[in-house]
């Protein structure tokens, strides 16, 4: 089971509390975690990436295990902690605007 | 007993007015969408109580969200608006190409008829329509494809296409306006458009008078004379009797002809509102009192009204999409400013009262008149 950390406006969008479980076939990838976010609430796509382009927003970033995984391609695996569900993936807002 | 419900969008969410006919007690309800910026909200005029809101935000972009409750209900719709074809390019500020990208909805414009269609305005400039109830929106392409579209070019607020006129019998004409590209229709539906700037005169472009490049703010009209339009341009308070083809200034005697709100009297087409601002680099009432102004010659001849609105230290703005009228009598007019204040008029603008104060900054305004 891996765990989701969103902020507060996500989580609102989505309507969910506190963190998100997902069970994610595969390799534990950020496009293999994102998928699957989106297609459990489809209210969350195009917030956290580009439609289209599946490109992280500008000012969304991931982290997990104390790590900024938000440049690393979508396509590595991500920390074990995070794929035995010791660690949440968290999808962060920017602090933008002084 | 009829009411009037106002739908406010403003940078920190929605809110909900409502009130009886005699519009001197206001309930407020919200904030909707809490902390996202809510550029407006329009209700169908064949199901008042279908609303469709524009919700976004510079994290996590744009939502489209519906009521089917006046208001007190939301369910999101879809969100991707995906422009036709290869974007294309549009002029960017220091006037080089720069790709067509989707930023958020400035506007939407529920259809006169059918509560399920709902034209989109957006940024960057474009035209979008469902016709399934948000389930799903299409460019309308005509309008980028027009020709001039890669010269078009970002006003300070962003390359947004923020007017939506449907004309009120002829299903096929639709006038649109861009900041800052100008106004075009369409009278096929939309696939094909024509600019209708001549006759406007903009300073601040290499060629005052060229075909497209007019930082044009608003445009508003009467139902029952919907070939005569009003425009509030960047400067320049303007009229057209022709539907566009040509316009005259009618600023007459405004003290500032600066402003981005313009609207009409819902019984009398000849009356006519704005908000002179004091400049563009200033973006506040001149001497810091906030007037309305009101011609009852559709233009040139302007009165101040001032009763009931700040008459010192006012320093706030009225933006474009933040002044609407019911259709009740006499008519009620309402607008919202920056600084959180709806005031409301339920005698047509002679009197003025703040019936909310202190909201976020406000976008937009939108009256709505209840059986």
């Amino acid at each position: 089971m891996i765990r989701v950390a969103l902020p507060t406006h996500l989580r609102t969008l989505a309507k969910v509390d506190g963190e998100v479980e997902l069970d994610v076939a595969g390799a534990v990838t950020q496009r293999a975690v994102l998928d699957a976010l989106e297609a459990r609430y489809p209210v969350l796509r195009g917030a956290i990436r580009d439609h289209g382009t599946l490109k992280r927003r500008a000012f969304v970033r991931f982290y997990a295990c104390e790590r900024d995984l938000s440049h690393d391609s979508p396509d590595d695996p991500l920390p074990d902690e995070v794929a035995r569900g010791a660690e949440p993936f968290q999808v962060i807002g920017a602090i933008v605007g002084g | 007993m009829s009411g009037v419900r106002l739908l406010v969008g403003t940078r920190k969410g929605a809110f909900v007015l409502t009130s009886d006919g005699k519009r001197k007690a206001w309930d407020v309800a919200g904030p909707h969408f809490a902390g996202w910026e809510i550029y407006h909200l329009k209700g169908s005029p064949v199901d008042p109580n279908r609303i469709y809101a524009s919700q976004s935000s510079g994290w996590f972009g744009q939502q489209i969200q519906r009521s089917e409750d006046g208001g007190r209900s939301w369910a999101p719709v879809d969100n991707k608006f995906a422009y036709d074809g290869t974007p294309g390019t549009h002029q960017w500020y220091d006037g080089t190409a720069h790709p067509w990208e989707f930023k958020r909805v400035w506007h939407l414009e529920p259809s006169l008829t059918d509560p399920d269609t709902v034209y989109a305005g957006v940024e960057d400039a474009a035209l979008f329509r469902t016709t399934d109830g948000g389930q799903t929106w299409q460019e309308m392409p005509g309008l980028r494809g027009h020709g001039s579209g890669p010269n078009w070019h970002p006003g300070a607020g962003g390359m947004c296409l923020h007017t939506i006129l449907l004309h009120p019998t002829d299903p096929k004409r639709i006038f649109i306006a861009i900041s800052a590209a100008g106004a075009f229709r369409t009278d096929d539906g939309g696939t094909t458009w024509k600019p209708i700037n001549r006759g406007l005169r903009s300073q601040y472009i290499p060629d005052p008078e060229a075909e497209v490049g007019h930082c044009v703010h608003r445009i508003a009209l009467h139902p029952s004379r919907p070939d005569v339009l009003f425009m509030q341009k960047h400067w320049d308070v303007m009229r057209s009797d022709d539907a566009g083809d040509s316009w005259h200034e009618v600023s007459g005697n405004l003290p500032t002809d600066f402003g981005f709100p313009i609207d009409v009297h819902a019984h009398e087409p000849d009356t006519i509102y704005v908000v002179p601002i004091k400049s563009d680099s200033e973006h506040y009432p001149p001497d810091g009192k906030l007037r309305v102004y009101r011609s009852r010659t559709g233009g040139g001849e302007w009165e101040a009204l001032t009763k009931g609105l700040p008459q010192e230290h006012c320093f706030v703005n009225v933006l474009r999409d933040a002044m609407s009228v019911d259709t009740l009598d006499a008519c009620g007019v309402y607008f919202g400013t920056t600084g959180g204040q709806i005031y409301a008029s339920p005698d047509a603008g002679d009197s003025w009262t703040a019936i909310a104060r202190d909201l976020p900054a406000v976008l937009s305004v939108e009256a709505q008149t209840l059986p």
